[in-house]
Parts: structure tokens; sequence; C-alpha cells
């Protein structure tokens, strides 16, 4: 009997602390991000959808990083089906070996127009150029031909010192913001924190509600 | 009779004791990795593959009471009391860092790993094993006695 009350005890415990800690860490999360709203959008970030959208999504995003693939199509889909309410800012977050060259490679494909198709075709054709969680850039080149991309033009474009800014200027805005996994996804500024697919639709939503009204 | 009874009393105490000390422990290292998200470092794998089956073989023991659990308690508190040892030692660079096994992932040795600001994680862990072997060695000692 105090065997098992004790333990009950102990486990309640453990409970109400895990609650507290990440009421206090969503808290926190949510204030340094108002904090440093500059180091959210910056105005070299590729966006996609309407401009004058009211609900912003940043995304934090690894183009090595296997959930980030797996949430493109749901964050894509919640930008088109909003009718114009809602758009995404790319922010980099290359947490993985040798992604900060992808993420070059795809700066590269945005002065040739062509960034969203090749971000789509990496994130769909990852498991060919991420080999045990270290990305291979050398083997991207190849996949993302398909896109109409002139290779030999953006193997030299991805070394512009303007690209080495750009993601510099990310990685250091992702420290700011404590972005530590990625996705890492802000709402209008508010950071989503318990992580989910679910989460973020509605966290989209309830800033689409406040945004637009009913 | 009333003598092995009290021994027996006694005995049931201590292990449920160390039971509690295992108990916090386990709790406290899935607070800090689950909760907390700290990665545990190889050696931390190590001491919590050591401490997670004491709660469970010490809860078998209470419930009904059965001083064997003892026996198999024990080992497994020693092991990870050796393992915490050499951690702290590293932690404290007694011994030296390139002794290290960790490669990848959290490091053994690193300052973060401090609670309330100022106890090290593996000094606790140093600390729980402690209580938990002498508390084990009371109970084999009294039943020996016995």
């Amino acid at each position: 009997m105090l065997v098992m009350s004790a333990g009950l005890l102990a486990l309640v415990v453990f409970a109400l602390g895990a609650f507290f800690y990440t009421q206090q860490q969503t808290r926190q999360a949510a204030q340094l991000a108002q904090e440093n709203r500059a180091a959210l959008v910056r105005p070299h970030s590729p966006a996609f959808g309407n401009p004058g959208a009211k609900v912003t999504i940043v995304e934090f995003i690894d183009p090595a990083c296997e959930t980030c693939s797996a949430f493109y199509p749901l964050v894509k889909s919640l930008v088109s089906g909003s009718f114009g309410q809602v758009n995404l800012v790319m922010r980099y977050a290359p947490l993985h070996k040798g992604s900060d060259e992808v993420v070059r490679i795809l700066e590269a494909a945005r002065m040739q127009d062509l960034y969203w198709p090749v971000l789509q075709t990496l994130l769909k054709s990852q498991a060919v150029w991420v080999i045990h969680h270290e990305a291979k850039p050398e083997m991207v080149w190849g996949l993302i031909q398909e896109t109409g991309l002139d290779v030999a033009k953006a193997r030299s474009d991805m070394n512009h010192p303007r690209v080495a800014e750009i993601v510099a200027q990310d990685i250091a805005d992702g420290k700011t913001l404590k972005v530590t996994k990625t996705p890492g996804f802000f709402v209008n500024g508010k950071p989503l924190v318990d992580f989910g697919a679910d989460q973020l639709k509605a966290l989209v939503a309830s800033e689409v509600r406040s945004a637009y009204g009913k | 009779m009333t003598s092995t009874t009290s021994v027996q009393d006694k005995s049931w105490l201590w292990i449920f004791l160390a039971w509690l000390v295992a108990l916090a422990a386990t709790l406290g290292a899935l607070f800090l990795g689950e909760v907390m998200g700290v990665l545990p470092c190889v050696l931390c794998w190590y001491q919590r593959i050591a401490m997670f089956p004491i709660v469970i073989i010490l809860a078998v023991g209470l419930m009904p009471f059965d001083d064997r659990c003892v026996r198999y308690a024990l080992p497994l508190a020693v092991a990870g009391w050796l393992v915490a040892l050499y951690h702290c030692l590293l932690y404290w660079g007694v011994i030296p860092k390139d002794l290290v096994p960790c490669g990848e992932g959290a490091s053994c040795t690193d300052v973060k790993a401090v609670l309330f600001g100022f106890v090290p994680v593996p000094l606790l862990s140093l600390a729980a094993f402690s209580l938990v072997v002498v508390f084990l060695s009371i109970v084999k000692k009294e039943s020996k006695n016995e």
C-alpha cells in the first residue's frame, strides 16, 4: 500500500513538474520571439504566398531534416488553401553536417527563380542525398537538374558572398530565437512550442481568426 | 519470533528507502532527458541502465516482501556506482578527458550538466547509487546476522 502510494505520488510530482516546466518554457519562448521580432523575418528571406497576407508562417528549415520534408506538404497547403490570408517565409537552420552547402545551392537556385521547385525536389529526394544524417551536396546536382536549373551557373552563384551572408544571418537569427530543432515554426511571431502537425494547424487557424475575424 | 519480525520490518524499510532513492533518481533522469531535453551522454546511459531496473526489482521485492531482491538489485547498484564514480572523476578532471568514450552527441564532461546552478548531475547520480548500495548492504548484513 505504502509502495503504491509513494509510487503514485512520485508520478504525480513528475507530471506536475513536467507541466509547469513546459508552461514556463512556452512563456519564455513566446517572450523571446516577441523581443526579437526583427530576427524572425529578414528582407532577404524567400517568401511564398500573398505578400499582403496578415498571417505569416516563419519556418526555420534544414533541407536535410526528415521532419521538415514530412511537414512541407502541410505547410504549403496551409498557405495555398488560405485564400491569400497566410504566407510563408523560409529561414535556414542547417543543423545537419553538409546541409549549409545545400542551402547555398538553394540560394543559387533562387537567383534563377527556381527556389520552390528545387526545394520541393530536394525534400522529395532527401533519402538519396542524406546518408546517415549527413548531407552529400555533390549528389544533389543530378537530382535538381530536372527543374531546368542551369547547373554551371548555380555552381558558381552558390559561392557568391551575398549567399554566405544570408546563411550566416539565418544561423545567427536561429541562435537568437533558440531554434535548436527543425522545423522551427513561428506564426505571426508566436513560436510553436508543443510540436506537431495538428498543433501547427491550430496555431495558424487561431491567428487567421484573430487577424481576419470569423 | 518477535525479533525475526522486527528484523524483517527493518529490512523492509531499508529496501523501501533504497527503492525511493532509485525511483527519485529514475524520474529525475527522465525529467532531465525527456522534459528538459538534455541529451544523456554515453556514461549517463550506462548509469541509467543500472538504475532503472533497480526500481522494478525492489518494487517486486517489497510487495509481497522478499529480501532476495537485494541479491538481484545490489550488483546493479554497485555497477552503476562504479560508472558514476568514473563519470565524476572525468567531470572533475581527475581522469584526463581524452579517455572519455563519448564521441558524437552529448559530452560527459559538459559543464552544463549542473542542477540548481551548482550540483553536477554525475555527482547526484553517485550519491543516489551510494545510498542504494548502503541501504541494500544493511539489509544483506542483517539477514546474515539473523
